[in-house]
This record gives structure tokens, sequence and C-alpha cells, in this order.
């Protein structure tokens, strides 16, 4: 009888692992099968006159250079807004903010941010920079947009790096005579820069690809130029993409799966850089 | 000297706490925002006008329920997708996974976390559609199934770090006490483990789901834009319009400070509500399963 119940037992133990790990596969095969159907779906239609080229006959034909290049900049400019706050802002939470009503409201402030829906930024894109600040659809509307949209995510990683740095250092530091920014800027920072950097290039990642914040603030259906100024309209890749596999009749396969494949490189790309910083650092840390 | 880099440390140290700050300046600013020019439609549009079941914007039928049962139905099937495949995966991950399995899905989660959501979408037009109209013999492979599909894949990623983070969190001495008690491996998952880690793996629930109902390219591309209402299950398998898919798709369109400008603003306002209400009652969970856990502990 107890023999019984422990291979029962035994028995529940296997079925459950194999159902685990049988959902895990699915979950991640398609994951992979994603990324290598659009590789080889998209790799023949990579040319250099299709990275380097504008769009001809109606986008039918020829490169996406605007789109890649605007991507770039709307990128930057994300970077250029929401870099300099959101570590400022995780230096106030994990370096000066007391454990009181307010802090938790900020942080409740952050949770909320991350998860508004992003056509919900869009609008308020829409509402604040393009109309009321008079920004028009431009470089500079939609930059500002994806940087609220992407604070959240480089606040959170940004604080979590700074409270691994031992508080030891920071005691050493004050009792040695700095002041506390100098302890900040000279001890604490640099400690927690891989960790800022890998959470910078997540959040600008989700930047980069994101359609429906820049919908209304910055996105051009086509242009036959690159921006000139901050304040003129782009055109993006991962709008561009949306355009031509539904907006655009009769459009050649290949183009699509082509201008899938340099979105997801651009976008893979700094996934794979953002996993590089943080394994390396990891290793060569030393507390 | 001295008095310079006491001067420069106060300006800096204000710099820091203002920005600090921003978070709710944003919040706020967002809310404001929409609330100014999605309010002017209560003027605009009667409340039994808008709770009405016709959305056709260009004759001036405002009726949102279509949109908001679309938003639905895509994102109850996308949970019960996301729920059990993403629990599912954080455990494995957390519990069972050997190290170096552990360190390809990790990464590999992630990635998906990372797809844009607009390749999704592109891929789901033309490769899943087709596939389900196929095998389901459906006269549109555009459906609220096949953005469900999608879309359960696109809350995984958040469900299975959440998850993954409260498991993580569990103190190794619960499941060194369960092993030595004679409990199985996956007893102990099951029983103690799982129980022990609930309010987080709650919380990647709540939040999950929430990434579902916000997420718009991916519904907006696959779903088939047909405002209809969708109550019934069968209302899966036909083609419907989600809230995020209409304000993406009409917003290019109107005219601003029309009737119909205003009513999307609305919509933007209730989708902003919703997920406020998410992420609010989410943190809550979070904050007193914490103030639990420190009572029992002390």
């Amino acid at each position: 009888m107890k023999r019984f119940f422990t291979s029962n037992r035994d028995l529940t133990q296997r079925l459950g692992f194999s159902l685990l790990t049988l959902m895990t596969l699915l979950t991640v095969i398609p994951i992979i099968g994603v990324v290598i159907y659009i590789l080889v779906q998209g790799a023949p239609a990579i040319s250099w006159e299709f990275i380097t080229g504008f769009p001809r006959s109606g986008m039918r034909a020829g490169g996406i250079l605007p789109a890649i290049i605007g991507t770039f900049y709307l990128t930057l400019g994300t970077a250029i807004f929401s870099v300099p706050l959101g570590v400022a802002a995780a230096v106030y939470l994990s370096e000066y903010a007391p454990e009181n009503r307010l802090t938790r409201l900020i942080r409740l402030a952050i949770i909320n941010l991350a998860g508004i829906p992003s056509v919900v930024y869009g609008l308020f894109g829409l509402g604040l920079f393009v109309l009321f600040l008079k920004f028009g659809t431009s470089v500079l509307s939609a930059s500002l947009t994806l940087s609220i949209m992407t604070l959240p995510v480089i606040i959170s990683t940004a604080e979590e790096a700074l409270r691994a740095v031992p508080q030891s250092f920071r005691t050493v530091s004050i009792s040695l005579g700095a002041t506390r920014w100098q302890t900040i800027r000279r001890i604490v920072l640099p400690q927690a820069l891989p960790g800022i950097l890998t959470g910078v290039i997540l959040g600008l990642e989700r930047a980069a690809g994101e359609t429906a914040p820049i919908l209304f603030t910055g996105a051009a259906f086509f242009l036959p130029r690159l921006p000139n100024s901050p304040f003129d309209a782009t055109m993006a890749l991962p709008y561009h993409l949306f355009v031509i596999s539904t907006q655009v009749p009769e459009m050649p396969i290949q183009i699509q799966y082509g201008t899938a494949l340099v979105l997801l490189t651009f976008v893979l790309g700094m996934n794979l850089i953002a996993t590089y910083v943080r394994s390396r650092a990891r290793a060569k840390r030393q507390w | 000297m001295k008095k310079s880099l006491t001067w420069q440390e106060y300006v800096i140290t204000r710099l820091i706490k203002v920005s600090g700050y921003s978070a709710i300046v944003f919040v706020a600013l967002i809310f404001f925002f929409l609330l100014r020019e999605g309010l002017p439609t209560l003027g605009e549009v009667s409340l039994g006008d808008l709770f009405s079941i016709r959305w056709y914007p260009i004759e001036d039928y405002f009726g949102i329920l279509p949109l908001l049962t679309g938003s639905l139905i895509v994102t109850v099937g996308a949970g019960l997708i996301a729920v059990p495949f993403g629990i599912g995966t954080a455990i494995y991950i957390a519990e069972i996974a050997p190290r170096w399995a552990r360190n390809i899905l990790k990464p590999l989660v992630e990635l998906l976390g990372g797809l844009p959501s607009v390749v999704l979408g592109f891929l789901g037009i033309l490769v899943l559609s087709p596939i389900l109209r196929q095998w389901l013999d459906l006269p549109t492979g555009l459906t609220a199934f096949t953005g469900s599909l999608l879309l359960g894949g696109i809350a995984i990623p958040t469900v299975v770090s959440i998850a993954e983070d409260a498991l993580d969190a569990v103190p190794k001495a619960y499941r060194d006490a369960a092993l030595a008690l004679g409990a199985t491996h996956w007893q102990t998952i099951w029983r103690v483990t799982l129980p022990a880690a609930r309010s987080g793996v709650l919380t990647a629930v709540m939040l999950g789901v929430g990434r579902a109902i916000g997420e718009t390219m991916t519904v907006m591309m696959v779903t088939g834009n047909a405002p209809v209402m969708a109550l019934t299950p069968g209302s899966l398998f036909s083609p419907v319009r989600t809230m995020t898919a209409t304000i993406a798709a009409e917003m290019g369109e109107v005219a601003n400070g029309s009737v119909h400008y205003h009513v999307l603003f609305f919509i933007g306002m209730v989708l902003f509500l919703i997920s406020l209400g998410v992420n609010v009652a989410a943190s809550t969970v979070v904050f007193r399963q914490k103030k639990r856990a420190e009572r029992i502990l002390s």
C-alpha cells in the first residue's frame, strides 16, 4: 500500500513536470520560430539599395532609408529626454527619498505610467505636444511622447541598479569627507553604471519598436526626404511596416518581410547589447 | 571652493528631487489632457447614445459598447492563454529548470517582451490568420481569436517575469522544510511555494491582463476591425474591434475638436482609468502581502 502511494506521488510529479515542460516549450518555441521565420523570409530582400535607398513607385520598390533614419532619430530623441530625467529620478528614489506617503505615491505613479496603454500615450502626445504646445506632428513631439512612455522602465531598472551598490561603499565615502552628491557621482553611479545602461537600452528598445504613440504625434505615411529639423515629421520602421502590411495594396511581400527583418534587427540588436552589458558586469563585479 | 561646491550641490540636489517627482506630474498631466479633450463628449453625446450598441461615427452613432465588448472578449481570450502558460513557464523556470536551461529561457522570454507588437501583427496577418481560417473553416482569419492568441503571447513575458520574481522571493527554508517532511518536489511547489508566492502571482496575472487590454497595433491588424457587439463565445471567431484599435485607426482622420475627436479621447480616458484601476489594485495586493509577511516574520 505504501509503495503504491509513493509511486503514485512520483507519477503525479512526473506528469506535472512534463506538463510544465511542455507549456514552457510551447511558450518558447514560437518565439524562436518568429525570429527565424522573419530572418529566412526577410533575408532575400536585404540589399545595399534596400538599406540606403529611398522608397520608389508608391513604396512598392526601392529602399527604406527614411524609415531607418527616422527610427534612429526617434530613439536618439527619446534618449535625450528620458535618460537624464529617468536616471535622476532613480537617484532620488534610491539615495534621497524618505520612506513616506509621497514616496509611495511616486512609486504608484511609476507603476501606473508603465501600465498606461501605448495608444493613450499617443493621445496625450497629440493633446499636449502637438496641439497645446504647437510642436506639430514632428520628431520632437514623438520623441517627447516616447520619452514619457520609456521613463518608468528606465527609473525602475536604474533604481534597482543603484540599490544593489552595497551600503558600505556610501558609508566609507561619506566618512572620508565626501559630500552626498560627491558620493553619488564618484562612487554610486559608476558602480551602478552597467545596470543603468541595461535599463536604458531596454527602455529605448521598447521605444524604437512602438507604433501607437507615434501614430498621431510624428509618424509620416511617406516622405521623399529625411527630416531636416526636430519639427519635421518622419517615417519610422514600425509605422512603415504597419503601413505597407495593411494600407498599401499589392505590396510585394518581400519588401514587407525585409522591413520586418530590419526592425527586428534594430530592436533585438539593442536587446543583445543589453544582455551582454549585464552579463559582463555581473562577471566583473567585485561585490 | 568649498562654498561653490555647496552651492552646486544645492542646485543638483534640487534638480534630482524635481526629477523624482516627475512621474507624478506626468500621470497627472496625462489624466488632465485626457479629461480636457475627452469630457466635452458628455455635453455633445447623451449618455444613452454613448452606451448604445452602434458605432458608426460617419453618421454620428457613437455607441462604445461594441468596442468595450470587443476589448473584453479579446482580453479574456488572451488571459486564458497567458495566465496558464505564463505561470507554468514561471514555475518551470524558477523551480524545475536546471541552471543552464534557466540561463537560456529567461533571456528568451524577455526577447518575446521586446518583439515590437507591429511585427507580431504583421505575422498575424500573413501567417497565423490564413492558417486559422483553414483549420477552423472560417470566412475570415481576422477574428477576436487570432487577436487573443497573439495578445496572449504579448502578455506572457509580463506574467512570467513577475510570477518568477515572486516564486524566487519565497525563502528557501520553506522548500527545505517541505522536502524534509517528505513532500515530493511537485507537492512542495504546489502546496508550499506557489501558495507562498500567491500575491506576486496574482499581481503577475493582473499586470499581464492589463498589458493585454492596452495593446494596440497587434489587435488593430488582426482582429478584423468590425465594431459589432461581441456577447457570445461564438463572437470569438468573428471580427471585432477593440477600444485601442478604434482610437489608433480613427484618430488620424478626425478633425481636431469635432465630436468624433472628443469621443476618441473619451475612450482613451476609459482605457486610462481601467489601467489605473488594474495597477492600483495590483500594487495594493503586493503592499498588503508585504505587511502580512512582516507581521509573520517579526
